[in-house]
């Protein structure tokens, strides 16, 4: 579950450049809600993602996750209740090193660290199941460095570590933008299972609008800083590209970016 | 000239401590840290002057390296707590533990003259000659921190360690205080170089507050031969590489001051050594661009 109350952010205070990204946000997630976010750029999808995931402080505004409140929580600390996974499928993982040194690391988010050996038998048994769950063959490459794999790849392997400990939030900013079509599905319909089989709260921003539209139950379209349109449940399964793109024009021309338009043919 | 070689490669080991400091900061971690200018001699002079005052020399060296980690402590915090430059926080470490060394030491070298280091210790109980002494003493400290290196590198501190210097963002994601691991890097860093230091010190005789000029550049040498050399396919590998390019680094000054290169331009001639190593890969891709 996630709560986030009247969240303000403004980036560049007191400077030419000044910037309020965030305008005061409310939402509140319930359990298991899926819920897509989509919106023009600049619309402050990211830094409503970054702001709950710690990224940097907000300005106003609290977020909890579950019961505890995060607010003034770092990052690192945050991240015991948050899986993510980002745009550039670099970011997600350490290119340098093996996959299952990632692994390892991912099955200890938010855990403290020992001065254990790292590599254990029953976890690597555990690592291979979950990556042959993913059907690209790299069940039997744990030992290969993460930087020789394809993007798709290492979104996969980033999502998969993302939810091998059970978050209580699932952030994904844009996770498929990066990947060829064909790629994407694959790991949108991966997304999803995850998803429904560990029954996880999940923020996903996407580009999208048929995705938006395909994955989940909720949808929230941002503008300027503001949730300005909020769907769930029977009402969003109703909803069509044609709807939505009626939602943007209500809001002004600059709420839609050429991407989506695009996208959305 | 088997003196000549055994004294060369036993340079090699004793160094290479530093060596593997510097790969420590400089690849593991991915910052460059100019500490070791400060914390080699500090290392040394702690050595010497415990030594004098009648400390063990094998307790002087642990001593030594304490110093070294708050030495990389104190660069760690100035980096991630002020949010200073990783390369100007280091510099400012630098600059300040040369006044340090002058405190440690009382002025400005201190002599080991006829007293007891590691290397006499060593022969009085085996009966071996200087020489054979410090090429033991090398083997035995390079294959220690061989060992003890590869085995925290694969616990779960070592690993989110190495991951803090290849992606920052992922391993904050996974929950690691990145701050953290860099003191922490840093101070396991310097700790080496501070012992290289007083190993080194004390194979020489003496400490001197100006012995740490150029270390910095020395141990990118070696780790820079080492990965050409040698090779980066695993960690253990690029580790051993470590140790081997600095053995290779003392055979190479070893060689052109043998050939007649006078003494004084050897650290010109090391820092356009490394200055042709590190551009390499530019150099290939302009050439290959061609």
């Amino acid at each position: 579950m996630l709560e986030v109350k009247h969240m303000v952010k403004t980036f560049f205070k007191g400077t030419i450049n000044e910037k309020t990204a965030l305008q005061g946000i409310d939402l509140k997630l319930e359990e298991g809600d899926f819920c897509t976010v989509i919106g023009g750029n600049g619309a402050g999808k990211s830094t409503l993602l970054n702001s709950i995931a710690g990224v940097f402080p907000v300005d106003e505004g609290q977020i909890f996750i579950g019961d505890t409140e995060v607010t003034k929580m770092p990052e690192y600390k945050r991240a015991k209740y948050i899986g993510r996974v980002f745009q550039d499928p670099m970011v997600g993982t350490a290119g340098n090193m093996q996959i299952e040194e990632n692994l390892i690391l991912a099955m200890r988010r938010g855990k403290s660290l020992g001065l254990s050996w790292a590599f254990k038998d029953n976890e690597k048994a555990f690592f291979k199941e979950r990556l042959a769950l993913l059907g690209l063959g790299l069940e039997d490459r744990l030992s290969a460095r993460m930087g020789l794999l394809s993007g798709g790849q290492r979104q996969s392997i980033t999502l998969l570590m993302a939810t091998m400990l059970r978050p209580e939030l699932l952030l994904l900013d844009e996770h498929t933008a990066a990947l060829d079509p064909k790629t994407a599905e694959n790991v949108l319909q991966l997304t999803d299972k995850l998803v429904a089989e560990h029954n996880l709260t999940t923020l996903m921003i996407t580009h999208n609008m048929r995705d938006a539209l395909r994955f989940g139950n909720r949808l929230i379209m941002m503008n300027a800083g503001r949730i300005i349109y909020d769907v769930k449940g029977e009402e969003k399964k109703q909803l069509t590209v044609q709807d939505l793109l009626q939602k943007f024009e209500v809001a002004g021309e600059n709420a839609l970016s050429d991407r989506m338009v695009l996208g959305a043919k | 000239m088997l003196d000549l070689v055994v004294g060369t490669i036993t340079q090699g080991l004793l160094w290479s401590l530093l060596a593997v400091g510097v790969f420590i900061t400089f690849r593991v971690l991915d910052v460059a840290d100019l500490t070791v200018e400060g914390s080699f001699p500090m290392g040394a002079a702690i050595s010497a002057i415990l030594i004098t005052s009648g400390m063990n020399p094998v307790l002087s060296i642990v001593v030594a390296g304490i110093g070294g980690m708050i030495a990389g402590a104190v660069t760690g915090w100035i980096h991630t707590k002020l949010k200073i430059p990783a390369l100007l926080a280091g510099i400012l470490t630098m600059i300040a533990l040369y006044s340090v060394n002058l405190h440690i030491m009382g002025k400005a070298n201190v002599s080991l003259l006829r007293m007891d280091t590691v290397y006499t210790m060593l022969g009085s109980l085996l009966g071996t000659v200087n020489m054979w002494s410090a090429a033991i003493v090398g083997v035995l400290v390079a294959a220690v921190v061989c060992l003890l290196l590869f085995w925290f590198f694969g616990t779960e501190i070592g690993t989110a360690l190495r991951a803090t210097g290849v992606n920052p963002q992922m391993i904050r994601a996974q929950g690691v205080n990145t701050d953290t691991m860099i003191v922490l890097g840093l101070l396991i860093s310097n700790a080496f170089v501070a012992v290289s230091g007083a190993l080194i010190g004390q194979a020489q005789g003496f400490a001197d507050v100006g012995m740490g000029i150029g270390t910095i550049v020395i141990g990118l040498a070696s780790v820079i031969i080492g990965e050409v050399v040698f090779g980066t396919k695993s960690f253990v590998r690029s580790l051993i590489a470590v140790v081997l390019g600095s053995i290779v680094y003392r055979i190479v000054i070893a060689a052109v001051l043998y050939m007649g290169m006078p003494p004084n331009d050897l650290k010109l001639f090391t820092a356009i050594l490394v200055a042709i190593a590190l551009s390499l890969p530019t150099l290939k891709a302009k050439w290959l661009a061609r």
